[in-house]
């Protein structure tokens, strides 16, 4: 805490005399709001990328990577629009990770990121409304839509054998996105969805939800949610009811925190995550806690974003986004030596003598469509307490 | 049998939560009308003091939990309260001396009031998140249900479980208490009845020798006590999170307001018509109609949970509209 606070206080003090060859990096997420616990991991994820590359001194003869962050506070638009006008006006950020909720997201992208032409890349953002969107190809996310990850779902629940499911979407882009998918390709299976019900985040109670959930019935309760949020409490609600035992939980309710939260009922709860069983994904885990952080949902996306932009200003050789927006695609996708996490250093200095690199990441991402990652789940399975994985999908 | 089944849905899903609910918004509706009948003003900081002395009370909980003690079925907190309570009056009053007595000295406007506990509710929110942070915090120990829904079913054979949650319990006993407490302070106390002399007439109260320090003085420690319980029975029944404190500041004023601002009485109505509407209103009934004989595929649902908000804020209107002092007609002790 002192640390960030310190970091913070002295890049406010340093803006000023900015050297010429230094990359600066908004680090937009909700550091306050609905994913608050995800998201100090997520920055500080982003983060490690920048440092491994300052340290490196292979992007463009030596340049230094500052990160600046901004809160998008994840459910305020007006908020999120105003941190990021600022970050992108007033400190000059070359490109932009983030943002994390899709709704603020959207409003960064339209009112400020298109309008200076700087480019996002989101680590968690997955409504599946953003792939279609305008955005004058300065877009990216290394999360995938949720598009696939309803259909993901679908799958596991008929796997299953589950029948019947009752729907609760936190009310915003995401949840609204997410539980459509679900519910159109679980119909698609011959599933029966009982009820389709949005929640808002931030209540302490949830009894008159929980009450329209349980009358409507179903085999388990679908809760399209935040784990620190409405989602918790509508999970909470059902077990103290007995309404439901069995919760499927896609990736805004995996984490850490909810399994500790709710203990040993939420045993035998099933849901998914953005994730690979990629040597990547080791490596980044090992890295992350060799630096102090503990990865939670979202923090490998968030080291490949800031990566990408990274690499991809590598390889255009500049870091204006207008140039280097044409580059992402070329450093996320074959043909190329395969950089995993750790070794950025060494995809700078490839890029530098004109080879070509795939960024495999943490993520094993590949960018397709609009430019979104393809779509690796992990089937989360909650266990003794703790989510493991079940098995990727 | 069906009927009792019907019975059990509804205790299950509405009348055991409305009533909790209902409790904790009283609770924190009666600190605000205190101060509105005091000082006249809305204290918009009212969600975050209930958040400070939550705070206080899990700090102390932790520490008794880790000296070994417990209250064996019952949550340690409840040991812990009147550490948070002082931890709450000392903030209050500290608060009291630096910003608002200022404002009184300068017979300041109620809106000016308003707006600077908007800004004292910014700083406890800031130091709130600084001491403890922006996380949930679990504080709850002790057993969990006095009856589980799956042990009513057996008990009773029927097919609809009842959950009564220890913390349901306490919050009703707590509140019942609590209230009884309060109001033969305020009927039949020398110091209750100067207060309600001074929400009725200042000036009157003032020539009668009542010192305004002193009352101004109670009613912050009143308010403290009340923000900090009412806090920590909804700590302990969901659970501790900053954020939600802010949040649940507008179903407390709707409350206020409903039942009249001022009215002590009215809080407590206030409290329980906001909790009954906003669980009744968006209640499915298809379930209880089907027990009762009426098989139907639709939710029976009058209005979807999305507009749970809107419902508080309707009865809100409609009471204003209405009966503009609010159900008990406000700034009465």
């Amino acid at each position: 805490m002192k640390k960030t606070l310190m970091a913070l206080a002295a890049t406010t003090i340093l803006v000023s005399p900015a050297m010429a060859e230094d990359v600066k990096l908004g680090v937009i997420l909700g550091f306050t709001g609905p994913i608050e616990s995800l998201t100090p991991a997520m920055a500080a994820s982003a983060e490690l990328a920048m440092a491994e590359v300052s340290e490196s001194g292979a992007l463009m003869d030596g340049a230094t990577v500052t990160p600046i962050r901004g809160d998008s506070t994840c459910v305020d638009s007006a908020a999120a629009t105003a941190a990021a006008e600022r970050l992108v006006t007033a400190e000059k950020v070359h490109a932009i990770v983030g943002a994390d909720c899709s709704g603020v997201t959207t409003a960064i992208l339209q009112n400020v990121a298109m309008a200076n032409g700087v480019v996002m890349i989101s680590p968690s953002a997955t409504s599946p409304a953003l792939s279609d969107m305008e955005d004058d190809d300065l877009f990216f996310r290394t999360a995938p839509s949720d598009a696939r990850q309803g259909q993901v779902i679908a799958d596991i629940l008929e796997d299953k054998g589950v029948k019947e499911i009752a729907i609760t979407f936190t009310n915003n882009d995401y949840g609204k996105g997410l539980a459509e998918s679900i519910e159109t390709n679980f119909k698609d299976r011959g599933g029966k969805v009982t009820i389709s019900a949005a929640h808002e985040d931030g209540k302490g109670d949830y009894t008159a939800e929980v009450g329209a959930l349980a009358q409507a019935g179903g085999d388990v309760l679908v809760v399209a949610g935040y784990l620190d949020q409405g989602g918790k409490g509508i999970i909470q609600g059902a077990l103290d009811t007995g309404a439901f035992d069995t919760f499927v939980l896609p990736d805004g309710m995996i984490g850490d925190a909810l399994p500790k939260a709710i203990g040993s009922d939420l045993d035998g709860s099933y849901g998914t995550v953005p994730g690979t069983d990629s040597e990547g994904a080791d490596i980044f885990d090992k890295m992350a806690k060799d630096a102090g952080i503990s990865p939670d949902a979202f923090s490998a996306e968030s080291y490949d974003a800031a990566a990408l932009i990274l690499l991809a200003m590598q390889k255009a050789g500049s870091t204006d986004s207008k140039v280097f927006r044409d580059h992402v695609f070329d450093v996320a996708n074959a043909p190329g030596e395969e950089i995993l996490p750790g070794e950025l250093a060494k995809g700078l200095k490839i890029l530098a003598e004109g080879g070509d690199v795939n960024y495999v990441g943490a993520t094993a991402v590949e960018l397709v469509r609009g430019g979104e990652s393809a779509g690796n789940y992990r089937e989360i399975l909650v266990d003794g307490g703790e989510n493991t994985t079940a098995k990727f999908r | 049998m069906e009927t009792l089944n019907a019975l059990a849905l509804l205790g299950n899903f509405l009348i055991v939560p409305g009533i909790t609910y209902g409790c904790q918004l009283a609770l924190g509706a009666l600190g605000i009308t205190l101060i509105y009948g005091i000082l006249r003003f809305s204290n918009f900081a009212h969600g975050e003091t209930m958040a400070f002395g939550t705070m206080a009370v899990i700090l102390a909980t932790w520490g008794l939990q880790s000296l070994g003690v417990s209250l064996g079925p019952l949550p340690t907190a409840l040991l812990a309260l009147p550490v948070g309570i002082m931890a709450a009056i000392g903030l209050l009053l500290l608060t009291d001396r630096y910003v608002y007595r200022f404002y009184r000295r300068q017979r300041s406007t109620p809106v000016i009031y308003l707006i600077a506990s908007i800004g004292v509710m910014f700083i406890y929110n800031g130091l709130i998140r600084f001491i403890i942070g922006p996380n949930d915090q679990q504080f709850s120990d002790g057993s969990r249900f006095i009856i589980k829904a799956r042990e009513f079913k057996q008990m009773t054979g029927l097919n609809e479980g009842l959950a009564i949650k220890t913390t349901q319990g306490i919050t009703v006993v707590v509140t019942i208490i609590l209230v009884i407490a309060l109001f033969w302070f305020l009927n039949r106390t020398r110091a209750g009845k100067s207060m309600r002399a001074y929400s009725d007439n200042e000036d009157l109260a003032l020539l009668s020798g009542i010192d305004p320090d002193r009352v101004v003085m109670i009613a912050w420690c009143l308010t403290a006590a009340l923000a900090t319980i009412a806090g920590t029975l909804y700590g302990l029944d969901k659970s501790f999170k900053p954020f939600t404190y802010l949040q649940i500041l507008l179903p407390i004023f709707a409350a206020a307001i409903v039942g009249g601002l001022g009215s002590p009485v009215g809080a407590i109505a206030g409290g329980f018509v906001i909790a009954f509407s906003e669980i009744g209103v968006t209640f499915a009934w298809r379930k209880v109609a089907g027990y009762m004989g009426y098989e139907t595929d639709s939710l029976m649902q009058l209005l979807s949970t999305d507009y749970k908000f809107a419902v508080s804020f309707a009865i809100l209107v409609i009471v204003l509209l209405v009966k503009p002092t609010g159900l008990f007609a406000g700034k009465s002790f």
